[in-house]
């Protein structure tokens, strides 16, 4: 009797290990398999003659409906994905980061609480309504304040790209603080050191590594949000030269331009071609961010 | 007559409505190495806890009564930091700062306002060499504290402590997670330090306090049961019987 059922355990553990194992491949699988599907939609427009693939990266010039000279210029679109992120990094970094450590190591009890559950209310709003308030809200007082014709520019998306990244940032930053050990913060107390000097030199140095990650999942959430920068940037497709001059994104481009196409058509191809774009820039970002954590870890 | 380096009056701690330490008083030579023991959770690491003042960190805790060091009342103290810096604490468990040992060392005379590459320097070899250390790590100045073992580590927070030149030294349990033979290299530089600080050394081996303590004090519960000698509290007739008991093992 014990004799079956220990093989039956072995068998048991076999499985489970298999679907874990399974678990694990299938990220990778699903990884390969979309780049591949968004690579094999985009990719014949390479091979097209109209094409050129250096025109795509360096020309400002994005007429892809233009019946006598099409052109497919996407420097002016990747120019307002890279400065609305970078604007709303330079925003929600310091607020957010600022805000993990207040949670973190200043607030107790109730307001710990509240803060927290306001937080995560702000995570919970959809990115339509973050639209709206660029719209209706955000537009009228960027006006006003800045004396500038129009308000839907990179700062109104840089603003709502903020706020929309800064609880993630917040929690996940909270939680690498809430990692370093209270003997830490113990020790440094009792050799004199004031709150200030305990959290720029023992906490911030012990959690770098998830708070880095911190920043990139807000990286990642900037790049990639699509429906409120549509709204809030103008759609203006131009290098942006200050911050209130409208842009458009890449993003935005693909969310609104995709569905008037026609399948495989080379607006079509090109369009994923962006997609691939994107891929890209995110890549980049995780990988340049793997060595920095590398970097840090081996001195 | 001496003045004494610490006096406590009348002190008593709660951690919300539970009282953990019972009006205690007593006061501590300088230059001398007073053992404490007593069982665990008897009050011996809030009592070093209420000396630094970092009790003041624990939500609910409720300090009473008067500590004075060099006769001035801490409680009035303004600066709290220099007052940190004045009573060195080692902890039970080495806690390395996750920083190089360098920088251990250099936590707080930096913290303090030390700049100077040049005095940093001579501070952190001073401080190793006192802590019996400098020989193992010297060529390493620059690799996580963390990474060393047990009994480095702890040594490590003895130079730590050392570093910011303090008139008290309070060790609490060092030895509970080191080898015997780094306990006694660590002994043998508490005998040494001894003419420059003052030592306050919770020990949960009574041995080590008969060892280095001139006088003893055993703690149970919050109440000192009896200060003394040390010979007298590990003679054959202490004043309290329970002295007696715990001292022989005899302890339930
Ligand atoms: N942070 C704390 N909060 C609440 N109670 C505590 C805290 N620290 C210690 N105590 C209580 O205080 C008493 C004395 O503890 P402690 O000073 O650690 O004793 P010892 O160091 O002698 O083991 C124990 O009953 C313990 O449960
Ligand atoms: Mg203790």
């Amino acid at each position: 009797m014990t004799g079956s059922r220990s093989t039956l355990s072995i068998y048991g553990e076999k499985a489970i290990e298999l679907l874990i194992r399974l678990c694990g491949v299938s990220a990778i699988i699903f990884v390969f398999a979309i780049f591949f599907f968004v690579f094999r939609e985009g990719a014949p427009i390479l091979a097209s003659k109209d094409f050129s693939l250096g025109k795509f990266l360096t020309s400002t010039e994005w007429y892809p409906t233009s019946m006598s000279n099409v052109r497919f210029g996407t420097l002016a679109l990747l120019a307002g994905t890279l400065s609305v992120t970078g604007v709303a990094m330079l925003i929600a970094v310091p607020f957010g980061l600022g805000a993990a450590i207040f949670v973190s190591e200043f607030c107790t009890g109730k307001v710990r609480e509240i803060l927290k559950i306001v937080i995560e209310l702000l995570a919970a709003i959809p990115s339509i309504v973050w639209g709206f308030i660029g719209l209706t809200v955000m537009n009228p007082i960027i006006q006003n304040l800045f004396h500038v014709p129009v308000g839907l520019n990179v700062l109104n998306a840089a603003i709502l790209l903020a706020l929309m990244s800064i609880p993630v940032m917040v929690s996940i930053g909270e939680d690498a603080l809430k990692a370093v050990p209270d003997s830490y913060r113990e020790g440094a107390l009792a050799l004199g050191a004031t709150r200030w000097q305990i959290i720029w030199r023992v906490l911030l140095p012990a959690a770098k590594n998830g708070l880095l990650a911190a920043v990139l999942l807000g990286v990642g959430r900037a790049v990639g949000e699509t429906m409120a920068v549509l709204m809030a940037t103008g759609h203006a497709v131009q290098i942006p030269h200050s911050i209130f001059d409208s842009c458009r994104t890449l993003t935005a481009t693909i969310a609104a331009e995709l569905g008037e196409t026609r399948e495989h058509s080379p607006h079509y191809q090109v369009l994923f071609l962006i997609g691939i774009l994107l891929f890209t820039i995110t890549f980049i970002v995780n990988l340049i961010a793997d060595f920095v954590v590398k970097g840090v870890r081996k001195k | 007559m001496v003045k004494p380096k610490v006096q406590v009056e009348n002190l008593r701690l709660s951690y919300g409505p539970r009282e953990v330490i019972h009006g205690i008083s007593f006061d501590i030579e300088p230059n001398e190495i007073l053992g404490i023991i007593g069982p665990a959770q008897s009050g011996k690491t809030s009592l070093l806890r209420c000396i630094n003042r970092t009790i003041e960190f624990t939500v609910g805790a409720k300090p009473s009564g008067t500590i004075r060091v060099d006769g001035e009342d801490i409680s009035e103290m303004r600066n709290v930091y220099e007052l940190r810096r004045r009573v060195g604490m080692v902890a039970p468990l080495p806690v390395g700062l996750p920083l190089s040992i360098y920088d251990n060392v250099a936590f707080a005379p930096r913290a303090a306002g030390m700049k100077k590459k040049g005095e940093l320097d001579t501070l952190v070899e001073k401080c190793l060499t006192q802590s019996a250390l400098w020989d193992e790590v010297k060529d390493r100045l620059d690799s996580l504290g963390t990474k060393l073992s047990g009994g480095q580590q702890q040594r490590l927070t003895i130079a730590r402590a050392l570093s910011h030149s303090p008139e008290i030294l309070c060790l609490d349990e060092f030895s509970i997670a080191i080898d015997p033979v780094t306990t006694m290299r660590i002994e043998d530089v508490l005998k040494v330090l001894k003419k420059e600080v003052t030592i306050i050394l919770v020990t949960n081996l009574v041995q080590q306090a008969r060892r280095l303590a001139a006088r003893t004090m055993f703690l149970w519960n919050g109440e000192i049961i009896e200060l003394g000698p040390t010979e007298q509290l590990f003679g054959d007739k202490p004043k309290d019987k329970r002295t007696y008991d715990y001292v022989n093992g005899i302890f339930g």
